[in-house]
């Protein structure tokens, strides 16, 4: 995957500059002249890396529904960048104290950004950097480090076995968006040629069995139902059953929205999970949390409780298309490891895609414009 | 998340800040840079906090610090005056026509609990006030959104105004005419959920507006929300001219800060807050409630209030002073849970405590019932037994425990509880503390309740 790469890329890039820097300073004090042609080699090689890059980002899938998905959110958060780095031409404290507000308003968290910062304000001073440019490039490469784990399988898909369906379950609060994305995610796989169930265990919401059913019929998808307020495990057998009988190669299962701290509806959670264990051993188990992008410092308790309650596979983060930046994620990240797999970039049925982080850092951080 | 709270950071710049008269530009610094972080931590705009600590350290400069508190105590009540002031009174409830019926308009992002609040309010005019309601089903867009608004009318009995293929400004204006036809009270319109810079849709809220005239416009805050909710309410406000914000899923463990950043920036005051899924979970706004929850120090205030209810002064008075000459005894004990109890549930009076924000409903309950014990030992005790429990060793543990049907191992963790609860009088007595509360009003032993 482009992960790989471009991490691999980042590493030896920073290995080069790092030599390269050592030699300039050798170089200065023997030979002033040099340093014209070592800029130019400086300048193509960071040429190459740029190309690189846009290479990974025109293979990899369609960048242009991503950076319209992100438009909004991106324009302010790069606009403020930009003119922070017009308005400084070499850096002082306040341009840090500047890019920490930026990265707070983005929901990034108090406490990741004062990592993030001093990690840069120290970087920075190592390396001699005062372009702001050249801090802002900083910046995404500190976020980008924090976020990347070495051992981790980079392939962000849903998993499926050999034999048996992948159980889904999709797990969040209130009104982040699960109905709409379980959708998505049901006609994403459709597409695969995967032959996928939908099971609607929200028995609470009024209404919310008919929002499904409305999808799945669109989507042409099959949907088990049950009756309002039936026990949710219930359904869930039902489905599990059907699932095993008829071959299906993913189960998406639908959950009603409930704040983490409720501690009877989170045992229910609990109990779902352990109905899925008990029914389908040798199933791969998918549980996904949907985080809302316009979410604050709450998404992190958000992330802990119900990891606590049915473990996490990922997040699929929502509502991309709004002015919010989702900077929630990161902290999740950080502080939990948990990882972003797909993010909801609008109201269509085709407006989700797999999680690219360089996109997502680049696309906040860059304008091209 | 493992953050401090307020009250324990305070604690501990306090000790370096003893002894100092009157709050300056130096030794408030720090103190106000724990409460932006608190601040931002509750989500509460950047932009908002930075502003709002520059008013607070304009008014703090040069206070005088009264003789009984300290200076971060002082700060702590200058910052959460200005929050509660900025949050407004909590007389905005909906003002309603005498001799037409009133209109109110629902808008928010998608998800922030649009229909489910339509039902909350329907179900408090309708019930509470004896309003005739009706609902208008203008979320022509999201899949069975009419459908969920039809199933929670009907729980409340409440009729809806909808019709396939209308659009909503169509809508909106049909449920006008058979409300003032009919001679409703109330009509709620619920719209479809919308980001603020969808030009489209925006303008879609503009022309109901213009068609139907309504009396209130309220936003929908998610409780959760970033810090981006301050833009959004702003933006809300500049195309559709809003009236007030009603704050959901407060019920959820978030601090609200969103709150203050709206206040701040729209200038709007919050009318309601959803504290709940049941259709009665619909609350007035309180902000001083508001206000302690935001600086993440527990609901101070409305603890006191109840507690002054509910206490007999006198016997408080009484105890205070048993407690501070250092005579504490189980009787006191068992009148203070006693007291406690009279407060109603033990997870509510807990949960507004400062110094107690980490408990979750599990450990509530566990120490609810860890009470109950104690009560029930106690019953089973002599009045010599209560007032000396030093005498007590085993023959009359197992006589206890008989009696009550616990367990010896039962009345030693409550002989535990009782020798932490006394150190704490007494450390109360040296400090000077919560009046009466004892035990009870700052902290419990730190086992308390545990395994």
């Amino acid at each position: 995957m482009g992960l790989i790469k471009f991490l691999k890329e980042k590493f030896s890039k920073k290995k080069e500059e790092k030599e390269l820097t050592k030699q300039e300073n050798n170089i200065s004090e023997v030979n002033e002249q040099n340093d014209s042609k070592l800029e130019e080699n400086n300048n193509i090689k960071k040429e190459e890396d740029l190309n690189k890059l846009n290479d990974n980002k025109n293979s990899d899938f369609d960048l242009k529904k991503y950076d319209k998905g992100l438009e909004k959110s991106r324009k302010s958060f790069a606009d403020k960048l930009k003119s922070l780095s017009k308005k400084y031409k070499k850096v002082n404290q306040e341009y840090f104290d500047n890019l920490e507000e930026v990265l707070i308003e983005a929901d990034v968290g108090v406490k990741l950004t004062l990592d993030v910062i001093q990690e840069l304000l120290e970087k920075s001073k190592k390396e001699k950097l005062e372009d702001p440019e050249e801090i802002n490039e900083l910046l995404i490469d500190i976020l980008f480090l924090k976020y990347v784990k070495e051992n981790e399988d980079k392939n962000l898909e849903l998993k499926f076995g050999s034999k048996n369906p992948t159980i889904c379950l999709i797990v969040g609060v209130n009104g982040v968006g699960k109905t709409t994305s379980i959708a998505k995610l049901a006609y994403r796989y459709i597409k695969q040629n995967k032959k996928v169930l939908i099971v609607a265990a929200d028995t609470f919401r009024a209404a919310a069995v008919d929002q499904l059913e409305i999808w799945a019929k669109r989507i042409n998808c099959d949907i088990v139902t049950g009756l309002n307020n039936q026990d949710p495990a219930s359904v869930l057998y039902k489905g599990l059953e059907k699932a095993k009988n008829e071959n299906y190669d993913l189960v998406i299962i639908d959950t009603a929205g409930r704040l983490q701290n409720k501690v009877n509806l989170m045992n229910e959670l609990s109990k779902m999970s352990k109905v899925i264990n008990k029914l389908s051993p040798d199933s791969i188990k998918e549980t996904l949390l949907i985080i809302d992008a316009t979410t604050g410092q709450n998404g992190v308790l958000q992330a802990k409780s119900f990891y606590e309650a049915t473990g996490l596979t990922g997040i699929i983060i929502t509502k991309m298309d709004g002015t919010s930046k989702g900077g929630i994620i990161l902290s999740i990240r950080d502080e939990l490891g948990i990882p972003v797999r797909f993010i909801g970039l609008g109201e269509k049925i085709d407006d989700l895609e797999l999680f690219d982080l360089e996109k997502y850092l680049y696309s906040l951080c860059i304008n091209k414009d | 998340m493992a953050f401090e709270n307020l009250t324990e950071k305070f604690q501990r710049i306090f000790k370096k800040l003893t002894g100092q008269g009157t709050l300056s530009e130096r030794n408030m610094q720090e103190m106000l840079d724990e409460i932006k972080v608190a601040l931002l931590e509750a989500d509460v705009n950047y932009k908002v906090v930075k502003d709002f600590l520059n008013d607070v350290k304009q008014k703090a400069i040069g206070q005088e610090v009264l003789t009984k508190v300290n200076p971060s105590q002082m700060i702590t009540k200058i910052v959460y005056d200005e929050i509660v002031e900025l949050l407004g009174s909590n007389k905005t409830e909906i003002n309603y026509n005498k001799n037409k019926p009133t209109i109110i308009m629902l808008v928010g992002l998608q998800g922030s609990g649009k229909t489910t609040t339509a039902a909350k309010l329907a179900y408090l005019m309708k019930n509470k006030l004896n309003k005739k309601v009706m609902f208008a089903a203008c979320d022509i867009y999201r899949p069975a959104a009419v459908e969920q608004l039809k199933v929670l009318a009907k729980q409340i009995n409440v009729p809806v105004i909808h019709e396939e293929g209308l659009s909503a400004v169509d809508i909106a204006k049909k449920a006008k005419e058979v409300v003032y036809n009919e001679h409703y009270d109330v009509l709620i319109i619920d719209t479809a959920g919308r980001l603020q810079i969808d030009e489209a849709l925006m303008n879609e809220l503009n022309q109901i507006k213009k068609e139907v005239n309504p009396d209130e416009t309220l936003l929908l805050v998610d409780a959760m929300a970033g810090q981006n909710a301050s833009e959004v309410a702003s933006t809300f406000n500049e195309k559709v001219a809003l009236t007030g914000v009603i704050m959901s899923k407060l019920d959820g463990d978030t601090k609200g800060g969103a709150a203050l950043s709206v206040a701040k920036l729209t200038g709007l005051y919050i009318k309601f807050v959803g504290t709940g899924e049941k259709i009665s979970d619909l609350d007035i706004f309180y902000p001083d409630r508001m206000a302690s929850r935001i600086l993440g120090m527990g609901d101070v205030v409305s603890f006191v209030e109840k507690v002054k209810d509910t206490i007999d002064e006198r016997e408080a008075k009484k105890q205070a002073m048993r407690a501070l000459k250092g005579q504490f005894t189980l009787d006191d004990m068992l009148k203070q849970l006693k007291q406690i109890q009279k407060l109603g549930s033990l997870g509510g009076v807990l949960s507004m405590l400062p110094g107690m924000p980490k408990i979750n409903d599990e450990q509530k309950q566990r120490v609810e019932n860890e009470m109950k014990n104690f009560e029930i030992i106690m019953d089973s005790m002599t009045l010599e037994e209560r007032a000396y429990p030093e005498i007590l060793k085993n023959s009359r543990k197992v006589r206890i425990a008989k009696g009550c049907g616990k367990t010896a191992a039962d009345i030693n963790r409550m002989l535990k509880y009782y020798d932490q609860a006394k150190m704490m009088m007494k450390q109360f007595k040296n400090k000077g503390g919560f009046g009466g509360f004892g035990g009870f009003g700052g902290k419990f032993p730190p086992n308390f309740g545990g395994r």
